[in-house]
């Protein structure tokens, strides 16, 4: 690849101990501005190591774009963060508490499968509202807030069935935002969609990061994705999966669709290639 | 002009083709004489015989025996059917541990347990009643178990990261997930429910029913009752299937598109 790439190209993964490294601990402090940590983290499958001893800090109120060869285990990552599935050993904790004590919001890839079809696009939106109990009142607010940050025109009385892909996918969106989440996860949102529903979900969602603060992170197996909405790119390696590099992105808010020419952008999504490529032969 | 064009339409007359080719050839049979008129009655007598058994209401009685019978035998399978169903869905372990008795009567015809219940119930309307419950019943509770057991897991995940209760992920997702698959359950145990009702109704003693007034229609000869008393279960099925397909459109909007 051409372009200005960044010094540190060419140094090898291990000795890039960002967050991740064999000799760090269990208790190893996080980085001031963290959210998320992960200490110790160990998953295998079928007794074949996908994490052994993994460490991550996620930045507060950033994206966090998680990138990688397939196969890395960028979902399962994602998955285990976000509780739904089990890991072996290993300690999360956003702010110090349990997950159990944290709101969080998840945007599944398969939208279809994961709105509830027998309920209408508001009635979606506001179920884990009423379900928390919330006054219909305050729920008709909430939901009212959404329809005007997300800018909605389509009729949210129509069931999910009913909607575009990519109308579904952001009703999922402000599904998940509803409840006002801590952290935000999105499992590849982009991956079902044309690209003017890209463009658009891109937008929002820069948006709705902007109005709210929330911490998110995404999984995408797009670079172009990957990076456009992303404070920081976390590269992954191949199985045993271990971080290999944290590329910072630092282009300035709001990013149009005409972001993806700015030299900055392309150097850092240059320099993310290339470390994908080097991961990808190790 | 036009309504009325749209009307006669050729397309909106289709479904009407295939019994108008089948009254067709049914008079062909007559006419050609390839059927003696003894076994098998123009279908012009047939249907005036028809007409006549409503008008005289001399049918009804049996019609009602039988519908009763039907709807009593269908509403018992749905109470037991369907939240033993959803239990044992709920919990993969419970279904495994009873799966090869429900497959294993479900591929018993009912109409096999008949002697069986005769025992048990004695020569009753009751006995009538509980075999066709029992046969519905299994469809019911097997539908409803695979409903839930096919719930799509990403709503269930959805509704868990939303830090829903584990009841109301039940009462919310899942079971809503079943209710679609239940109601493929519910139309096919009301067709088997009339089966098995018709068949009670030939083999144990009755002195009602539709079943009953074929089989003594067909002992004394009586081919053009017969006939039509065929047609009247015939419609009788046709009907009750088509209910539920309605009731099923109306409440499980979502079904097949999502």
């Amino acid at each position: 690849m051409s372009g200005p790439l960044p010094a540190t190209l060419g140094i090898p993964a291990s000795t890039h101990s960002f967050v991740a490294g064999g000799d760090s601990t269990a208790q190893r402090p996080a980085a001031p501005g963290t959210h998320v940590t992960v200490r110790g983290l160990s998953k295998a499958f079928a007794g074949a190591p996908l994490y052994s001893g993994f460490n991550l800090d996620l930045p507060r109120g950033q994206i966090v774009s998680i990138f990688g060869p397939n196969g890395c285990g960028k979902s399962t990552l994602m998955n285990m963060i976000a509780g739904l599935m089990p890991m072996d050993t290993g300690e999360i904790l956003f702010d110090g508490k349990s997950l159990r004590d944290t709101r969080i919001g998840y945007v599944f890839q398969n939208y279809r499968d994961a709105l509830f079809p027998w309920l209408t696009a508001r009635d979606n939106i506001a179920y884990p509202l009423r379900r928390s109990g919330m006054r219909e009142t305050e729920v008709q607010a909430r939901v009212a807030e959404l329809v005007a940050l997300f800018e909605i025109r389509f009729d949210l009385a129509r069931y999910p069935y009913e909607l575009s892909g990519g109308q579904m996918q952001t009703v999922c969106i402000m599904r998940a935002l509803a409840p006002r989440p801590e952290v935000m996860f999105l499992d590849e949102p982009f991956s079902a969609l044309d690209f003017e529903m890209t463009l658009f979900i891109r937008e929002k969602l820069q948006e709705a990061q902007a109005a709210t603060g929330v911490t998110m992170v995404i999984v995408s197996h797009d670079l172009e994705d990957a990076v456009f909405l992303a404070d920081q790119i976390l590269l992954l390696t191949r199985r045993p999966t271990r971080i290999a590099e944290i590329v910072p992105f630092r282009l300035p808010r709001p990013r149009t669709p005409e972001s993806v020419a700015d030299p900055e952008f392309v150097r850092v999504k240059a320099h993310t290639l290339e470390v994908f490529r080097r991961e990808m032969k190790a | 002009m036009h309504a009325l064009a749209l009307k006669l339409s050729p397309r909106r007359l289709l479904p009407v083709l295939g019994p108008l080719l089948l009254l067709a050839l049914w008079q062909l049979a007559i006419s050609a004489q390839w059927v003696k008129p003894v076994l098998l009655p123009a279908p012009s007598e047939t249907l005036a015989y028809l007409l006549q058994d409503f008008a005289g209401g001399a049918i009804l009685p049996d019609l009602w025996a039988t519908l009763g019978r039907t709807l009593s035998a269908f509403a018992i399978a749905v109470v037991i059917g369907v939240p033993l169903g959803v239990a044992l869905g709920s919990s993969e372990s419970a279904y495994r541990s009873v799966e090869f008795l429900i497959d294993f009567f479900r591929s018993t015809p009912s109409s096999a347990l008949i002697p069986l219940f005769m025992l048990i119930f004695g020569i009753t309307d009751l006995n009538k009643v509980a075999i066709s419950s029992f046969g519905a019943m299994l469809i019911v509770l097997f539908n409803s178990a695979y409903g839930v057991m096919n719930a799509k897991k990403t709503r269930v995940m959805a509704a868990q990261i939303m830090g829903i209760s584990k009841w109301h992920q039940f009462k919310d997702v899942l079971l809503m997930e079943s209710l679609a698959q239940t109601f493929v359950g519910l139309r096919s145990a009301v067709s088997m429910a009339l089966v098995i009702v018709i068949v009670a109704e030939m083999f144990i003693g009755s002195e009602t029913g539709l079943g009953h007034r074929i089989i003594d229609a067909q002992q004394v000869f009586n081919v053009k009752s017969m006939y039509s008393s065929i047609l009247v279960t015939g419609a009788l099925g046709y009907a009750l299937n088509l209910g539920f397909l309605l009731i099923e459109k109306q409440l499980i909007h979502w079904s097949g598109k999502a």
